[in-house]
């Protein structure tokens, strides 16, 4: 039975699960919601329907084949997930990347922020009701995807990243074709932005929704974008930076972190759209930069068994949704002892029992979406 | 009028309430596609995938009829022949020309907001009877959609009756002049915005909200049962469009109104339904509270000034 709401009637709550089949959880996240009428009363996420063990596999795997597993928990960050492996083998071998290499690997990383932001940018607005955004953003993901797929071969899962740089090297022409990209999306992008900045419905739907105080951020290690909105002026790339971001988060730099106040669901999509922007100014700062490098080589000449040396490293990079973490123990085999993997979404996730008891359902899919996830990245 | 006339004219309008909203819905599947930069159907028919729509129906008609075993059987297999049903009688009373029309009741305005109301039964029957609890939170913001649309729908509706003076449509576009585009301006808009309402359309499409709850009342119904949930709902943009503009913008008044009278009324019916087409494809869902809101601050008090205004109007000409 539901409950009627009015005082003095008898009512009952009703458990709703929302998943692990649902159109607003992308997959197969569940939550289950303790209903009174349409106001959530107790939220609860369970996870693990997509769990593939992937840290078990990465313990039989060897360091090259462990990238192509890396790259797959977060499929919309597939290029810097790879990153983080090869850091964390580098680190601990170390070992140095030639500066092209460095450089066109941030160039990617950047490439590869954008382009899982645009999916956002459009996937969250199609679970407000607006179904065009979409059709904007894919647009300029399919610009982007382009120059992605011809140096890397893939659309989704690039696996360009090899421990000590690079697969290959960059083909003829492919900086300017990069650049032409960049020129296309910067220049459509307000196509997209016009339908959903100041759009009156979209601010009636997301401002004041899901309001996440820094507290619980700091709580439940909730990391990236969503940090930020809140006021969590926090970002690996400017506080420990690498690759190449040292000097691109440098004073005078392009890169700067993007902050809003309000936490809520509307500061959360105003990041990421500005994100978007700061993200085409690096991917721009890093061409310049490759053009200028003089020819040399993107990766370093590994043995044939490459084994790391006993020991362990922990290192974390700002992946487009929050901190991507890889603590590796190595006994100095040919394969990990253990490569525990920290993801973003899983933290990000988890903040939701505290989000949304008192909200309705229609809020509830405003915040489950503005928390930009993805199930394999929750699951691992 | 003979038994054949009777027969005739029920037939033409049965006929209209087919092709109609096929039109509706194969122009929402083409004009969303350019919208988004795409090409929309191009296949079926050949040209321009003008048979989509039929295609569409005729896989409807193959899929299996299911019924779950937790549902209210009769009331959810009686459900979307009910939400059909009222906009089929709704179309027989408005008119196309000033002769033409299935059939002409006085109080045909009265007629057409009592038995377009009971479309919403439909969505409510559906919701309460699949045994679903998807669809029954659907059919409950279906429920409290409807008391944040029907006063001012008939409020607006009320104005235009009080400007001519008469319940029947038919006298109501005879009474018509330009000079009501002005005067009538805010009941349309009213008239407008609650039709998208009681319609479920964008940006009030809330009790099916495919994002919340799954597709809410509808979220059990398979092939023809659903097909006629969907047929119901392009069948009500042509009622309420064809209203509009028979209540606004003057019906088959027009040039060379006396040869092509009735094609004035459906060109104009079908740019207002162009426009609810247009909403859906450029905003987001609003919240059920959130309509509330706008229907008792916003709907309503504009409803009444309309109506004073109209009163006003009607007094001074009247002289």
């Amino acid at each position: 039975m539901v409950g009627v709401g009015a005082g003095g009637l008898a009512s009952a709550d009703m458990v709703l699960n929302i998943g692990p089949q649902h159109p607003a959880t992308h997959g197969v996240l569940r939550l289950r919601i303790t209903l009174d009428g349409e106001r959530i009363r107790r939220a609860e996420p369970i996870v693990g329907y997509m769990h593939r063990g992937a840290e078990k596999l990465f313990e039989v795997r060897d360091y090259r084949q462990i990238m192509v597993l890396a790259n797959r928990h977060d499929w919309l960050s597939a290029f810097s997930n790879e990153i983080g492996v090869a850091l964390t083998v580098e680190r601990m071998l170390g070992m140095d990347v030639p500066e092209r290499a460095t450089w066109t690997r941030t160039l990617l990383a950047e490439l590869n922020r954008v382009l899982n932001h645009l999916m956002f940018l459009g996937s969250y607005p199609l679970e407000l009701g607006a179904i065009t955004p979409i059709f904007y953003s894919f647009r300029e993901r399919e610009e982007l995807q382009a120059v992605m797929e011809e140096i890397s071969g893939g659309r989704m899962h690039y696996m360009f990243s090899r421990v000590g740089g690079l697969r290959d090297d960059l083909p003829a022409g492919w900086l300017g074709r990069v650049a032409a990209s960049i020129a296309a999306v910067r220049r459509r992008l307000p196509d997209l932005e016009s339908l959903l900045v100041g759009n009156e419905i979209l601010r009636a739907r997301t401002r004041g929704v899901g309001v996440l105080s820094p507290e619980l951020i700091e709580a439940y290690g909730v990391s990236g974008p969503i940090a930020r909105a809140s006021g969590v002026d926090v970002d690996l790339r400017r506080d420990r930076p690498y690759l190449a971001y040292a000097e691109l988060f440098a004073p005078g730099g392009p890169g700067r972190v993007v902050v809003r106040s309000a936490g809520d669901c509307l500061a959360r999509l105003e990041v990421l759209l500005e994100q978007v922007h700061v993200s085409l100014d690096l991917a721009q700062a890093c061409l310049d930069r490759l053009a200028a490098l003089p020819a040399g080589p993107v990766n370093v000449k590994l043995p044939k068994v490459l084994k790391v040396p006993e020991g362990w490293d922990y290192v974390a990079t700002e992946n487009p949704l929050g901190f991507n973490g890889y603590y590796l123990v190595s006994r100095g085999d040919k394969t990990p002892w253990r490569l525990k993997l920290r993801s973003a979404s899983f933290n990000n996730v988890a903040v939701l029992g505290e989000l949304l008891p008192g909200t309705l359902i229609a809020d509830m899919v405003a915040i489950l979406g503005s928390m930009f996830f993805v199930v394999g990245d929750i699951d691992k | 009028m003979t038994v054949t006339e009777v027969v005739l004219r029920c037939l033409i309008v049965l006929v209209g309430f087919l092709v109609l909203p096929l039109l509706i819905g194969q122009t929402e599947h083409k004009l969303m596609a350019h919208m988004q930069g795409r090409l929309g159907p191009m296949y079926a028919g050949g040209f321009h995938g003008w048979a989509q729509l039929v295609a569409d129906g005729v896989k409807f008609v193959q899929k299996e009829d299911v019924v779950p075993s937790a549902a209210d059987k009769p009331v959810f297999r009686f459900a979307p022949a009910l939400a059909l049903a009222s906009y089929l009688m709704a179309l027989a009373v408005v008119p196309l020309g000033p002769v033409t029309w299935g059939a002409n009741v006085p109080g045909s305005l009265v007629w057409v907001l009592a038995v377009g109301g009971i479309g919403t039964l439909g969505t409510l029957m559906a919701g309460w009877s699949s045994g679903n609890k998807y669809s029954l939170l659907g059919g409950l913001r279906a429920a409290a959609q409807l008391i944040s649309y029907e006063l001012p729908l008939i409020l607006s509706c009320a104005s235009f009756a009080m400007a001519a003076g008469s319940l029947s449509l038919v006298a109501i576009g005879h009474a018509w002049t330009p000079w009501w585009l002005i005067w009538q301006l805010p009941g349309a808009l009213v008239f407008l915005v609650a039709a998208t309402a009681e319609l479920q359309r964008p940006p009030f499409d809330m009790p099916v909200a495919d994002s919340e709850l799954v597709f809410g009342p509808y979220t059990e119904y398979t092939g023809l049962r659903f097909a006629f949930f969907l047929l119901a709902e392009y069948a009500g943009i042509v009622v309420m469009s064809l209203l509009l503009a028979v209540l606004w913008l003057g019906g088959w008044t027009g040039p060379f109104d006396h040869q092509i009278g009735v094609l004035w009324t459906l060109l104009k019916g079908f740019g207002i339904a162009l426009v609810i087409l247009w909403m859906r494809m450029s905003w987001p869902r609003l919240r059920e509270d959130q309509l509330q809101r706008i229907a008792w601050l916003w709907l309503v008090p504009l409803a009444l000034l309309q109506i004073a205004i109209t009163a006003a109007g009607v007094v001074l000409m009247s002289r």
